[in-house]
C-alpha cells in the first residue's frame, strides 16, 4: 500500500522523492530509460521492415532514411533549403514582430488609442492564421511575399497582445518609485516600463516564432517549389518515404534549434533580474 | 462619491463608443472604394456582397453542410487527442520512471510542426476522414498532455499525505486526489487542444482530399477567384474558434465551481 502510494509523494520542493525500488541512478538511468522508447520503436520499424509487414514504399527502412540524411546534407540541398526557409521565418518575424511591439506598445501606452484600436485587432486576430490563408493567396499570389506576409501575421498577434499586456502590467509600485525619482517621461519609459515589458515580450516573441513556424511550413506544403516543407511534399509526390521521413525530422530540428535559441537568449537578456521577486510586494518590502 | 462613479460610468461608455469607430470606418471605406471603382473589385469585393454570399450560400445549404462536417471532425479529433493526452500526461505526471521513458521521445516529436506530419499520414492513412480525424486529435493531444503532466506534478503533496493516512487505494489516490487537483490544469490543456484542432481541422482539410468543410470551402473559392466565398471562409473560420472557447470557458467554470 505504501509503495504503491510512495510514486505520487513529492517533497516540498516539487521533485519527487521515490521509494527505492522505483530509483534509479540520477542522471545515467535517466537516460538509459530516455533511449529505451525510442530504440525500441526503431527495432520495431527494423522488423517490420524485415519481415515486410508493409512494402518498402510505405515503410522505408531506417537504414535508408539515415542515408538519405546523409546524402541531403552532403549534396547541400539540406542546407540550402534550411537556408531559404529559415530565411523566411526571419523576414517575416522581424517584420511581424516590429510592428506587433510598435502596435502593442502604443496601446499599452495610450488608453484612448487602446479604446480606438483594441477591439478590432482583437476581433481579428480571432481567425487563425491559417484562416487567412486562401486570401491571402489570392492577394499576394503564391510567391517570396505570400511567405512572409503569413510568417509577419502569425508572430504580429502574439507579440502585439503580450506586450500591451506587459506595459499595462507594470507594477503600480515601480511608478510610484519613479515619480517619487521625478523620472521624465523618456526616463520612464526608457530605465522602468520598457525593462519590466521585456519578460512578457518574450512570451509573445516565442509564441510567436513557434506560430510564425507552423504557418511557414504549411505554406510551404501548400505552395511552394523550396524549402523544408516543399521537401516534404516533393518526397511525398516521388513516394520517396524516406525522403519524407528526413525532412519532417529536419522541420524538428528547426523547432529545437528555435525553441533552445530563445530560451537562451531569454535567459541571457533577463540576466539582470532578481531571482525570485518579480512580485510588487517583495520590491516594496526590501 | 456618486460623482466619481459617474464619471466612472461615463468614461466606460466613452471606451465603448470607440470601439466602434475604427470597424465602422474600415467598413464603410471599403464599401465606398469598391463601389467607386478604386480598388480592383475581383481582389476586395464589397461587404454587402460578402453579406448577399452568405445569404445565398446559406439558402443553399452551403454553409450548414461544411460547417457541420468541419466541426465533427473538430469536435471527434478534439476529444480522441483530449482522452489519450489526459491519459499520456497522467502517466508521466505520476511516475518518475514513465516520465523518463516516454518523455524525451515527447519532446522531440513535438518539435515538429505539426502539418509536417501530414504528408507521411496521407501514405499511411489515406487522404479521407480517417487521416483528417488523426491529425486533429494529434493536434489537441500535445497541449493536453503536457497540460496534464504539470497539473498531475503539481498536486499538493500534503493532500497525497492525508489520502495515505485515509488507506486510500492507488486507484482512489488518483481518482480523488489527483485528479481533481490537476482538474485547472487539465482543463486549460483542453481549452489550448481546442484551439489546436480547430487549427487542424481548417489545415487538414487544405493539405487532404477534398470533402465538404470550411477550409475546403475557403479554397474552391480562392480557385474559382470567389472572394467573397473566401471572406466569408474566413468570418466563419474565426466565429467558430470564438464560439468554441466561449463554450469551454462555460463549461471550465462550471466544472471547476467546487474550488471556490
Amino acid at each position: 500500500m505504501v509503495q504503491a502510494i510512495s510514486a505520487y509523494k513529492l517533497d516540498e520542493t516539487g521533485r519527487g522523492i521515490e521509494s527505492a525500488r522505483w530509483r534509479v541512478p540520477r542522471s545515467a538511468g535517466r537516460y538509459a530509460w530516455g533511449t529505451l522508447f525510442p530504440l525500441g520503436l526503431l527495432g520495431l520499424w527494423a522488423l517490420a521492415v524485415e519481415r515486410a509487414w508493409a512494402p518498402p514504399q510505405i515503410l522505408p527502412p531506417p537504414r535508408l532514411v539515415l542515408a538519405t540524411i546523409v546524402d541531403l546534407v552532403r549534396s547541400g540541398e539540406l542546407l540550402n533549403n534550411y537556408l531559404i526557409s529559415l530565411g523566411r521565418v526571419a523576414g517575416g518575424f522581424f517584420l511581424g514582430a516590429v510592428l506587433g511591439a510598435v502596435l502593442g506598445g502604443a496601446m499599452g501606452l495610450s488608453k484612448r488609442l487602446e479604446h480606438y484600436l483594441f477591439p478590432t485587432f482583437n476581433a481579428l486576430s480571432q481567425v487563425p492564421v491559417l484562416g487567412w490563408l486562401p486570401l491571402a493567396m489570392m492577394v499576394f499570389g503564391i510567391g517570396e511575399s505570400l511567405k512572409i506576409v503569413i510568417i509577419a501575421q502569425a508572430s504580429l498577434v502574439p507579440v502585439a497582445i503580450n506586450v500591451l499586456q506587459g506595459i499595462r502590467r507594470v507594477p503600480p509600485q515601480y511608478l510610484e518609485v519613479a515619480q517619487v525619482f521625478e523620472l521624465s517621461r523618456r526616463q520612464l519609459l526608457r530605465r522602468v516600463v520598457l525593462p519590466a515589458t521585456v519578460p512578457s515580450l518574450f512570451v509573445g516573441v516565442r509564441y510567436g516564432l513557434t506560430l510564425g513556424w507552423l504557418s511557414l511550413v504549411t505554406v510551404e506544403l501548400l505552395a511552394s517549389s523550396e524549402g523544408l516543407g516543399f521537401l516534404i511534399v516533393w518526397g511525398r509526390q516521388l513516394f520517396q518515404l524516406d525522403l519524407v521521413l528526413a525532412a519532417i525530422i529536419s522541420v524538428g530540428v528547426v523547432g529545437l534549434l528555435l525553441d533552445k535559441g530563445l530560451a537562451l537568449l531569454e535567459s541571457r537578456l533577463l540576466r539582470w533580474r532578481p531571482q525570485a521577486s518579480w512580485s510588487g510586494e517583495k520590491v516594496v518590502a526590501s | 462619491m456618486s460623482a466619481s462613479r459617474e464619471t466612472a460610468r461615463r468614461a466606460a461608455r466613452v471606451a465603448a463608443a470607440r470601439a466602434y469607430v475604427l470597424p465602422l470606418a474600415l467598413l464603410v471605406a471599403w464599401e465606398l472604394s469598391t463601389r467607386f471603382g478604386l480598388v480592383n473589385t475581383r481582389l476586395l469585393v464589397a461587404p454587402t456582397k460578402v453579406i448577399a454570399a452568405a445569404w445565398r450560400e446559406l439558402q443553399q445549404g452551403g454553409i450548414v453542410t461544411p460547417l457541420a462536417a468541419s466541426l465533427a471532425r473538430d469536435l471527434g479529433g478534439a476529444a480522441i487527442g483530449s482522452v489519450l493526452g489526459v491519459l499520456v500526461g497522467s502517466v508521466m505526471g505520476v511516475s518518475r520512471r514513465w516520465e523518463h521513458a516516454l518523455g524525451p521521445s515527447f519532446h522531440a516529436a513535438k518539435q515538429v510542426a505539426i502539418f509536417a506530419w501530414i504528408p507521411l499520414m496521407s501514405v499511411w492513412l489515406g487522404t479521407g476522414e480517417v487521416a483528417k480525424v488523426v491529425f486533429v486529435a494529434l493536434a489537441a493531444f500535445y497541449p493536453v498532455a503536457l497540460n496534464t503532466f504539470e497539473g498531475v506534478r503539481s498536486v499538493s503533496p500534503s493532500h497525497v499525505e492525508v489520502a495515505r493516512v485515509f488507506a486510500f487505494s492507488r486507484v482512489q489516490v488518483f481518482r480523488r486526489v489527483v485528479l481533481p487537483g490537476a482538474a485547472p490544469s487539465i482543463i486549460t490543456g483542453v481549452k489550448v487542444g481546442l484551439v489546436y484542432a480547430w487549427l487542424g481541422t481548417i489545415g487538414a482539410e487544405y493539405l487532404l482530399a477534398a470533402a465538404p468543410g470550411i477550409g475546403n470551402l475557403m479554397i474552391d473559392g480562392r480557385e474559382s477567384f470567389q472572394m467573397d466565398k473566401v471572406l466569408l471562409g474566413v468570418v466563419i473560420v474565426g466565429a467558430v474558434g470564438v464560439i468554441i472557447s466561449a463554450a469551454a470557458a462555460n463549461v471550465e467554470a462550471r466544472l471547476l465551481r467546487w474550488r471556490s
